[in-house]
C-alpha cells in the first residue's frame, strides 16, 4: 500500500521543509551505565547481565563515571551548556525489552543544552561549498533497551509466534543528541539531513567516545520532517521517522517524507502526527504509533539515583583535552600525513578522515591506511551501498592487516581475503587467517619444495626458460600458486625457479 | 541455659555465650526452630522458614569457634529477615502472589552484612503486600496476630518481623520502613525498632516500595540488641547511590552512655502537633507519663511546633504510591514469578492479566493513586506541591533540631487495633502512619521504644511506643535517648515491658 508521492522537484515549488534529528550513539565503554555488566557487540545472548541491567527485585542503578565524562566531551564539541545540576528521570512505559518497565532517561533537566554543529554541505547545482549552523537543543544521557527478535517467517512482530529478548544491550549507556529544528534548507533537506549526520558521526569518532556503527545500531538516527506552504508563518505538522539505518537512508527518508507529505496536503488531506518505518528495499516510510495513541510516560525525577553535579575544574580539563575542531583537524591531520591536496580532497570526500586517523592510531603509516579505506574498502563499500565507515570492520582490524602485509605475512591478494572473511563477520584479521589459513607460505624451505615440485612436472617448459624464454616462468609461478592455494609471494617464486635453474632473470634488473 | 531460656534471652548475651563456648549457635538455632514450630502457628510471622539453612549457618559459626577463627558480633544469633528483602536461593514473595515461586539469584547487602556478622537468618517475616499497610492483615498469604492478643493486629506492614521478637520465635528482625512500617509494628507489639537515616543501611536488595523513602532497619526486644543489630547492617554500601559513605560506629555505646549516665543536658522536644484531643487518650496518658521520665532523667523537655507535618499524610500518599506505580511495574509476567495468560495472548493482555491476578487491592489501589499522580497534567499539582510541602517539613525539622537534640512523641496514634477493623477502610488505617510519616518524609533517624501498657478493660493491656526522632545522621543521639528510657524501666519494671505479655506457651521461665 504505496501512499501517493509528488515529484521531488515539484514539492519545493509549493512548501518548505523544516527537519528535526535526533540520534542516539551508544557510548564505547567497558562497562554499562547502570552496573559493571561488559558490553562488547555481538556476545551470545544475555550472557552480559546481572540483577542491575535485568531489573531484578531489588537491584539499583549507579551511574558510570567514564560514561558521564563522555557525555561531556560530546556536549563540549557540540558547543554546549553543561549544566551544574542534572537529573536522572524515570520514564515509564511498559514493553518486554525493558526489564524495569521504565527507562532511565533525562527529562526537563538534561546534562547539556543550547549548542551547535557547522555542517559542509556542498549545493549539487553550483557545485559551491558552504556551511550550515546546525543547533543543537540537547544532548542527554540515557540507557538503552534489550533486543527483541521475532521469530517467523518477516521478523516483523505482527507475523511472529513468540519473541525473543537478548539483555545484553539492555543498560548499555546511550547519548541522544536532539536539533533544533533546521529550517530554510530548500531543497537541499535530504542533504543537509546527511551532512548533519555525517558531520556529527565524525566528530564521534575523533572523540573516541563510540564505535558510530549505524549497521550495529551504535549510532541510529530519527528524521523529523514536516512542510509548510512557501511563505506561510507557522509550521506544518511533523512525523518521526525512526531508526534510520544509514546514512543514505537518512538522505531517503527525508526526501520520501517531502514528497509524501506534499501529495497529502496537496490533496487537502491533514499530515498526522506519528511515527513512521522507514523500509530499506524501497526507500518508503509506512505509519506507526500515532501521537493519539502515544503514551503518557510518566516522567519524574529517578529517586534512585542523586543528581548531577559536574565539578567545574573537571568540565574546564576535559574542555582543554578536546580534539580540535573538525575543519582544523582536517588541516592538521594533512599536514602529519603528508597527502597531497589531490589525495587529501579524496579522502575528505570518502568521508575516510576520521578512519584513516584511527587506523594511523592503531599503528600503520598514512599511506597504508590510505591504500585499504580508499581502495579495497570503498570498492566493497560501494558494491553494499553503504559508507566506508558503516562497513564491519574496525581501523584497528585494517592496521593490523596493513601491518601483516609490510611484514611479508600477508600479499595484497591473501589481505583482500582476510578483509573479505571480516566483512563476512568471521571474526578479527588474526581469526580469519588462521580459520582460512591464508599466511604466506613462508620460508624458501616450504616454498622451494613446491617450486623444485613443479620444475619436476614441467620439463619442457624448464628447457623454454634455459633457453632464454624468461615469459615461460608464468606456468613455473601459476602451479607453484596452485600447489600453495595463493598463499605464496609471486615475486619470491619467480626469484627461486631462476635461482634453483642458475639462470639470470633479466625483469629483475 | 533451657531452650525456652534462650528464646527469652537478649540476643547480646547469646552472642557471648556462643562466644565463650557457653551455649552452641546450634542449640541456640534449634531452641528457635522448637518455639517457632510451636508458636508460629498462633501468630503467622513467618512466611518461610529455612530451617536447613539456619543449621547449616549455625553450624558454620560453631566451626568457625571451633577453629579458633574469629567470630562476628552476632555471631550465632537467630533472625527473622522481612520478605522484601532478597536472600539467594529463599522464595522473596514481597507477601504478594506476584513474587510466588520466586527464588532471588543474589543477596541484599543487608543480608550479606548479616552474614558476615555470623546472624543465622531462620526465614522470611510476613508484611503487607509489597510493605503497603499498617496492620499486616495486606500479605496475600496470611494475616500476623500480635503476641499480646491474638485477635489483634501486630500493626505494619513489618508485623512478621515485629511478631517474631514478640513472641520470641527470634531474638532479632530485620524490618523496612517506608512511613512507620518498623516504628508503628514495633509500638503495637511493645518492643524496639528503629528506621536508621535514610542512606545509613543500603537499600541494594531491599526490594523497593518508594526509593527515596525505603529503610530496613533493626528490630529486638532491647536498646541495646537494636543498636547492636543497627551497626552490623549500616554502612556505606557503593551498590547504592543514595548510601550515606560513613560508617556508623557508637550506636551501643550511646544506648550505654545514655543508660549510665542520662540525660543531662540534653534539651528534648514534643512534637505540639502530635498530641491532642484527637489522639487516643490511654496512648497520650502513657506517653505523658514517659515525657516525665525524660525529665526526671535529667532532660531538658519542650513542646516544639512541627507546623507543616500537619501535611504529611497528603504529601505522603502521593510521593510513595507515585514511586510505587513505577517500582512495580516490572511485574509484567515476562521475566519471573506469576504469569497469567496462553501463549496465544499478545504481551499486552499477559502482562494486565498477571497485574490483575497477582496483585492485591491495596497495592492495585496505589499504583493507581501514584500513576493518576505522574499523569501529564496532574503532575505539578500533585506530585510536585508533594515534594514542596516535603521541603516543607524538613525544613520545620531541620529548625526544631537547631535548638533540640531530640523530638519525642505518640509512634502511634492508637494501640493495636482488632484485625478487620481497618481493612476496608483505606483511610482508617493510613491513619495509623500518621506520626510516623513526618520523619520518613524528611528523611531522619527515628525509632520506638515500649513505654507502658494502656489499661486493661474492654480491650487486654496493650503496649504503647515512644517515638524518639534525631537529626539526620544523629541516630547515635536517639539512641542516647532510647538507651536512657530503658534503663529507667529496667530500675522500675525489674525486666522488660514484654515480660508482661501472654506467654504463648502456657508457662514462664
Amino acid at each position: 500500500m504505496t501512499e501517493p508521492v509528488v515529484d521531488y522537484a515539484e514539492v519545493l515549488t509549493r512548501y518548505e521543509p523544516v527537519l528535526g534529528l535526533e540520534v542516539h550513539v551508544e557510548l564505547a565503554t567497558a562497562s554499562k551505565m547502570f552496573c559493571g555488566c561488559a558490553t562488547e557487540f555481538g556476545a551470545a545472548p544475555n550472557t552480559q547481565t546481572c540483577p542491575v541491567c535485568l531489573g531484578l527485585p531489588g537491584a539499583l542503578p549507579v551511574s558510570n563515571d567514564t560514561a558521564l565524562a563522555s557525555i561531556v566531551r560530546i556536549g563540549l564539541a557540540l558547543n554546549c551548556t553543561i549544566a551544574a545540576d542534572s537529573r536522572f528521570a524515570r520514564k515509564n512505559y511498559f514493553y518486554p525489552d525493558m526489564p524495569k518497565d521504565f527507562q532511565i532517561s533525562q527529562y526537563d533537566e538534561p546534562l547539556c543544552t543550547d549548542g551547535w554543529l557547522d555542517v559542509p554541505v556542498v549545493d549539487p547545482e553550483s557545485q559551491t561549498d558552504g556551511v550550515i549552523r546546525v543547533g543543537i537543543e540537547r544532548v542527554h544521557m540515557e540507557e538503552d533497551t534489550g533486543k527483541l527478535t521475532h521469530a517467523g517467517s518477516t521478523g516483523r512482530i505482527h507475523d511472529a509466534g513468540y519473541s525473543l529478548v537478548d539483555y545484553n544491550r539492555s543498560g548499555i549507556p546511550l547519548v541522544e543528541i536532539v536539533t533544533r529544528p533546521i529550517t530554510a534548507t530548500g531543497a537541499l533537506a535530504p542533504q543537509v539531513a546527511r551532512a548533519y549526520v555525517t558531520q556529527l558521526r565524525d566528530l564521534l569518532r575523533a572523540l573516541a567516545v563510540s564505535d558510530v556503527r549505524m549497521e550495529q545500531g551504535s549510532l541510529r538516527c530519527d528524521v523529523n520532517v514536516s512542510l509548510a506552504p512557501i511563505g506561510a508563518t507557522a509550521w506544518g505538522t511533523r512525523t518521526e521517522t525512526k531508526n534510520v539505518n544509514s546514512l543514505r537512508s537518512v538522505e531517503r527518508a527525508v526526501r520520501y517524507e517531502m514528497s509524501r507529505q506534499a501529495a497529502r496536503l496537496d490533496a487537502g488531506q491533514s499530515i498526522v502526527q506519528e511515527t513512521r518505518h522507514f523500509h530499506e528495499a524501497d526507500g518508503t516510510t509506512s505509519a506507526g504509533r500515532s501521537k493519539e495513541q502515544a503514551e503518557d510516560y510518566r516522567y519524574f525525577p529517578e529517586p534512585d539515583l542523586v543528581p548531577i553535579q559536574p565539578d567545574p575544574a573537571w568540565v574546564a580539563r576535559l574542555r582543554e583535552d578536546l580534539p580540535a575542531a573538525p575543519h582544523l583537524r582536517r588541516e592538521q591531520l594533512h599536514a602529519e600525513w603528508g597527502f597531497t591536496a589531490a589525495e587529501m580532497r579524496d579522502v575528505v570526500n570518502a568521508g575516510a578522515v576520521e578512519l584513516i586517523a584511527a587506523t594511523v592510531a592503531a599503528g600503520t603509516t598514512p599511506a597504508g591506511a590510505r591504500k585499504w579505506w580508499l581502495g579495497e574498502l570503498a570498492r566493497r563499500a560501494t558494491q553494499l551501498g553503504v559508507s566506508a565507515a558503516d562497513l564491519p570492520i574496525t581501523p584497528a582490524a585494517v592496521a593490523r592487516i596493513e601491518q601483516l602485509v609490510d611484514a611479508g605475512t600477508l600479499t595484497d591478494t591473501l589481505a583482500r581475503q582476510v578483509i573479505e572473511g571480516v566483512l563476512a563477520g568471521e571474526g578479527e584479521p588474526d581469526a580469519v587467517i588462521a580459520a582460512r589459513d591464508l599466511q604466506v607460505v613462508g620460508g624458501d624451505g616450504e616454498l622451494g619444495v613446491a617450486v623444485d615440485a613443479a620444475l619436476a612436472a614441467e620439463p619442457e617448459v624448464v628447457e623454454r626458460i634455459r633457453a632464454g624464454k624468461h615469459a615461460a616462468v608464468g606456468v613455473i609461478v601459476g602451479a607453484v600458486m596452485k600447489q600453495t592455494r595463493g598463499r605464496a609471494d609471486a615475486a619470491r617464486v619467480r626469484a627461486l625457479v631462476f635461482e634453483r635453474l642458475g639462470v639470470v632473470d633479466e625483469a629483475a634488473g | 541455659m533451657s531452650p525456652q531460656a534462650i528464646t527469652r534471652a537478649e540476643a547480646l548475651t547469646l552472642a557471648a555465650q556462643i562466644a565463650a563456648g557457653e551455649l552452641s549457635a546450634r542449640e541456640v538455632t534449634e531452641a528457635h526452630l522448637a518455639r517457632i514450630a510451636e508458636v508460629d502457628p498462633l501468630v503467622g510471622a513467618f512466611l518461610h522458614v529455612d530451617a536447613d539453612g539456619a543449621r547449616a549457618q549455625a553450624d558454620a559459626v560453631d566451626a568457625q569457634r571451633a577453629a579458633g577463627e574469629p567470630l562476628g558480633p552476632l555471631a550465632g544469633v537467630p533472625l527473622a529477615l522481612k520478605d522484601v528483602l532478597v536472600q539467594r536461593g529463599i522464595p522473596t514473595t514481597c507477601g504478594s502472589r506476584i513474587l510466588e515461586g520466586w527464588r532471588p539469584p543474589y543477596d541484599a547487602t543487608v543480608v550479606t552484612r548479616l552474614r558476615a556478622a555470623g546472624v543465622v537468618i531462620l526465614g522470611k517475616a510476613n508484611c503487607d503486600e509489597f510493605a503497603m499497610g499498617s496492620s499486616t492483615e495486606n500479605s496475600a498469604y496470611h494475616p500476623t496476630r500480635n503476641p499480646w492478643a491474638l485477635d489483634r493486629v501486630p500493626g505494619g506492614s513489618s508485623g512478621g518481623s515485629a511478631a517474631a521478637v514478640a513472641a520470641h520465635l527470634a531474638p532479632l528482625a530485620i524490618g523496612t520502613d517506608t512511613g512507620g512500617s518498623i516504628r508503628q509494628p514495633a509500638a503495637l507489639t511493645g518492643i524496639v525498632g528503629a528506621k536508621p537515616t535514610y542512606g545509613g543501611v543500603s537499600r541494594y536488595g531491599l526490594v523497593a516500595f518508594a526509593s527515596s523513602l525505603d529503610q530496613a532497619g533493626p528490630m529486638a526486644r532491647t536498646v541495646a540488641d537494636t543498636a547492636a543489630l543497627h551497626e552490623v547492617i549500616a554502612g556505606h554500601d557503593p551498590r547504592d547511590a543514595t548510601s550515606i559513605p560513613q560508617q556508623w560506629p557508637g550506636l551501643r555505646a550511646a544506648a550505654e552512655a545514655g543508660a549510665a549516665e542520662g540525660l543531662t543536658g540534653m534539651r528534648i522536644g514534643v512534637i505540639a502537633e502530635h498530641d491532642g484531643p484527637g489522639w487516643d487518650a490511654q496512648v497520650r496518658a502513657v506517653t505523658a507519663d514517659a515525657i516525665d521520665r525524660l525529665q526526671h532523667l535529667g532532660a531538658e523537655v519542650v513542646t516544639v511546633s512541627v507546623p507543616h507535618v500537619v501535611h504529611a499524610l497528603a504529601a505522603y500518599y502521593l510521593i510513595a504510591p507515585s514511586e510505587a506505580s513505577s517500582n512495580l511495574a516490572r511485574f509484567d509476567g515476562m521475566r519471573y514469578g506469576l504469569r497469567v495468560g496462553g501463549d496465544d495472548d499478545s504481551v499486552a493482555a499477559v502482562m494486565s492479566a498477571t497485574r490483575a491476578a497477582g496483585f492485591g487491592p491495596e497495592v492495585k489501589r496505589r499504583i493507581m493513586l501514584g500513576t493518576f499522580a505522574l499523569s501529564t497534567g496532574y503532575y505539578e499539582a500533585y506530585y510536585r506541591s508533594a515534594q514542596q510541602v516535603r521541603r516543607l517539613i524538613a525544613d520545620d525539622f531541620a529548625a526544631a533540631f537547631t535548638h533540640c537534640d531530640a523530638l519525642v512523641g505518640p509512634t502511634s496514634p492508637l494501640p493495636a487495633f482488632p484485625l478487620g477493623e481497618r481493612i476496608d477502610d483505606p483511610l482508617a488505617m493510613y491513619l495509623a502512619d500518621l506520626a510516623t510519616l513526618p520523619a520518613s518524609l524528611a528523611g531522619l533517624p527515628a525509632m520506638s521504644v515500649p513505654i507502658g501498657l494502656t489499661p486493661a478493660g474492654a480491650a487486654p493491656a496493650l503496649p504503647v511506643g515512644l517515638q524518639i526522632i534525631a537529626a539526620a545522621t544523629a541516630d547515635a543521639t536517639m539512641y542516647r535517648v532510647a538507651g536512657a528510657l530503658a534503663a529507667d524501666q529496667q530500675q522500675q519494671w525489674g525486666g522488660l515491658l514484654l515480660d508482661r505479655a501472654p506467654s504463648l506457651s502456657g508457662g514462664r521461665p
